[in-house]
């Protein structure tokens, strides 16, 4: 075990938790403002990235456009499945809500396979350039930190707009009180459509990203479940948690791992490690670092 | 002489299993039915029907936590795995009956099942919901690599029960085997959400504070239900082990507790006839499915990959439709049924 392996562990571990902290940005907005679980976040960001795979691969359109297209494409996507699928589930108990948001993830992970099948599919032209720099004397490919930046920048915008812009100011309204925010002339349905608007666009980026250093196939979906853990760890419905419990577990995750690989001779850590730290932080702090506690008074 | 309509005056009367004779002469047909089951179908057919018998312990035991006690779990698919290895384990490697095997699974299941249930005790809603996923993952985790009990990644070849000399190796046989199991585990069921447990947990599920002030011990009954709902689900899995004859952790993943999460919700929560409808319903689904996507892939040939994938997409689908269009259930649009029968020609 040397610094450099650990420092390598680290680097890998952050980017990937940068990637699960947009989505789980997604899954927060969504949750925050409409009080809904979307199991179906991980194919948001595997629609994206087959998305922008279908604009940039196949139709040759240059990077920024097919960029813009995907965002595009996601706009469209979120506002569809929000009217119809979404909309007439307002107020039904959350385990119905939970099951539709499943049974929409087989939907759309049986559309993305049988239109692009199983194979891993790869960018091509590469979106950054491959050269590789040293950080702390570890080699690190540039693409790595380009989409590190991207995804914290990403995350900055969009808690500069729930903070500063007014239909941020709205969401958060909405999300505080329903009803209050509805008198005080929001519209409600619009807010609920905003939000699964970003939390598409976000995912989607997200997916982009991801299927930029690791080419795309049909289990993209998982970086979906890894979200559960991330946001749990930061709260359900903070948006900071979100960033952090995200780089947090992606962190944990690859030390973990690599830990166990080294000493105790275990591989495939990788896949329990998050779970095992989200059942520790319930018992712990049931509400996550930054999660609203809710007080029950009779 | 008989009133017409259906005039109950008095408790007892009311909390009846079955209420009237038409009912109970309807159930004496269903059961010579399902006895004289093996006689009429054979082959794969059998083997859907002994999916159904087990998936509806599994069911009922999920409804029991879910539907009744209002506590979301995402794991009964890791929890039938615990049984199935659990059994499979003593009988298979330490060569115990199939008679100690099924108990000891559905106990191991229960007590596994209120290891898992322990963050209930401070959590709630969505927050258990996923706690339950992650014992999904984790125990699914522990399938495949805790290798001297499970076998990993090949699994285990588990017998068929065995009495004296008669070993129950054909379907037919090992099919009374499990109808046995699935009535008595079913009325049991019946039973148990008619007595004081059954409406605790039923006052947890409306609402746990006034719950709490009548005096209802939130922990113990939460608990409970956990452990419960797990038994059903050890001895289903158990069940199934030995149907299939052979474990391997394939069959307990996160895409079997879903189905077993849709069987409830379509069929209804909070009903035990519900989760019955829901349990055939999401096991033939699938079957037909394949029959119709083989169909249309003999027809197009050039289309059959394309259908495959969008078998699944097809059961999603069925399922957000479910969800939209009839939100309560088969088992609310049974008593619809029931009501139009008992008023016609009257519409109200």
């Amino acid at each position: 075990m040397t610094t450099q392996y650990l420092l390598q562990l680290v680097i890998s571990g952050l980017v990937v938790g940068s990637i699960y902290a947009a989505v789980a940005l997604g899954f927060t907005i969504i949750y925050k403002a409409t009080r809904v679980v979307n199991f179906a976040q991980g194919e948001f960001l595997m629609v994206g990235a087959y998305a922008c795979y279908a604009f940039l691969v196949q139709m040759r359109v240059p990077f920024w456009a097919a960029l813009l297209m995907t965002i595009l494409f996601a706009v469209v996507m979120a506002m569809t499945l929000e009217r119809l699928v979404l909309r007439p589930m307002i107020g039904e108990p959350i385990i119905s809500i939970i099951m539709v948001t499943i049974g929409l993830s087989l939907v759309m992970r049986s559309i993305v396979t049988a239109v692009w099948g199983n194979d891993i599919l790869v960018y091509e032209p590469k979106l950054f350039p491959q050269e590789t720099v040293s950080i702390g004397g570890v080699p690190v490919s540039q693409e790595f930190i380009w989409c590190f930046v991207l995804s914290m920048v990403l995350l900055a915008v969009f808690s500069a707009f729930f903070k500063f812009s007014k239909a941020g100011v709205a969401m958060r309204a909405t999300a505080f009180n329903q009803q209050a925010a509805q008198s005080m002339g929001i519209s409600v349905k619009s807010i609920f459509a905003l939000s699964w608007i970003i939390s598409a666009v976000v995912s989607g980026i997200g997916g982009v990203l991801i299927g930029n250093i690791n080419g795309i196939n049909s289990s993209l979906y998982h970086f979906g479940l890894k979200v559960f853990p991330a946001t749990i760890l930061g709260g359900l419905d903070s948006i900071l948690g979100a960033a952090l419990g995200g780089l947090i577990i992606g962190l944990l995750e690859n030390l973990s791992d690599g830990l166990c690989k080294a000493y105790l001779d275990l591989s495939g850590v990788k896949e329990v490690a998050p779970y095992v730290i989200l059942v520790v932080i319930l018992m712990i702090k049931p509400y996550g670092l930054f999660g609203t506690k809710e007080i029950e008074r009779v | 002489m008989q009133y017409c309509g259906d005039f109950r005056t008095t408790y007892e009367k009311d909390v009846k299993i079955f209420q009237t004779p038409f009912i109970k002469i309807c159930m004496g047909f269903l059961g010579v039915a399902l006895l004289a089951l093996p006689y009429l179908i054979k082959g794969e057919y059998l083997w859907i029907a002994l999916q159904i018998l087990i998936a509806v312990i599994g069911a009922v035991g999920l409804n029991i936590l879910t539907g009744f006690t209002g506590q979301i779990s995402l794991g009964q698919g890791a929890f039938l795995g615990v049984g199935a290895y659990t059994s499979a384990y003593l009988t298979a490697k330490m060569g115990l009956s199939f008679w100690v095997g099924v108990p000891a699974a559905g106990l191991v299941t229960a007590m596994a099942g209120m290891v898992f249930g322990i963050p209930s005790l401070r959590l709630k809603g969505l927050y258990l919901a996923i706690a339950t996923l992650a014992s999904q993952f984790i125990l699914e985790w522990v399938f495949i690599r805790w290798e001297p009990v499970t076998g990993g990644s090949y699994g285990i070849a588990v017998p068929r029960p065995v009495i004296g000399n008669f070993t129950f190796e054909s379907d037919g046989s090992y099919y009374y085997i499990v109808l046995a199991f699935t009535v008595a585990m079913t009325l049991f069921a019946t039973n148990l959400i008619r007595t004081k447990t059954g409406r605790a947990f039923m006052a947890v599920r409306d609402h746990y504070i006034s719950a709490e002030i009548m005096g209802i011990s939130l922990y113990k009954y939460r608990l409970l239900s956990f452990g419960i709902s797990s038994f059903y689900a050890g001895v289903a899995g158990a069940l199934f082990g030995h149907a299939l004859k052979f474990v391997s952790s394939e069959q307990f993943n996160i895409g079997v507790s879903i189905v077993y999460l849709a069987m409830i919700i379509i069929g209804g929560l909070g009903s035990i006839i519900g989760s019955i409808f829901g349990a055939v319903f999401m096991i033939l689904l699938p079957k037909l499915l394949s029959v119709a996507t083989t169909m249309i892939s003999a027809d197009f040939p050039s289309v059959t990959k394309m259908v495959m994938a969008f078998e699944q997409g097809i059961f999603g689908l069925i399922i957000v439709l479910f969800l939209i269009f009839e939100p309560d259930g088969l088992a609310h649009r049974w008593k619809l049924i029931k009501a139009y029968w008992k008023l016609y020609p009257f519409s109200y």
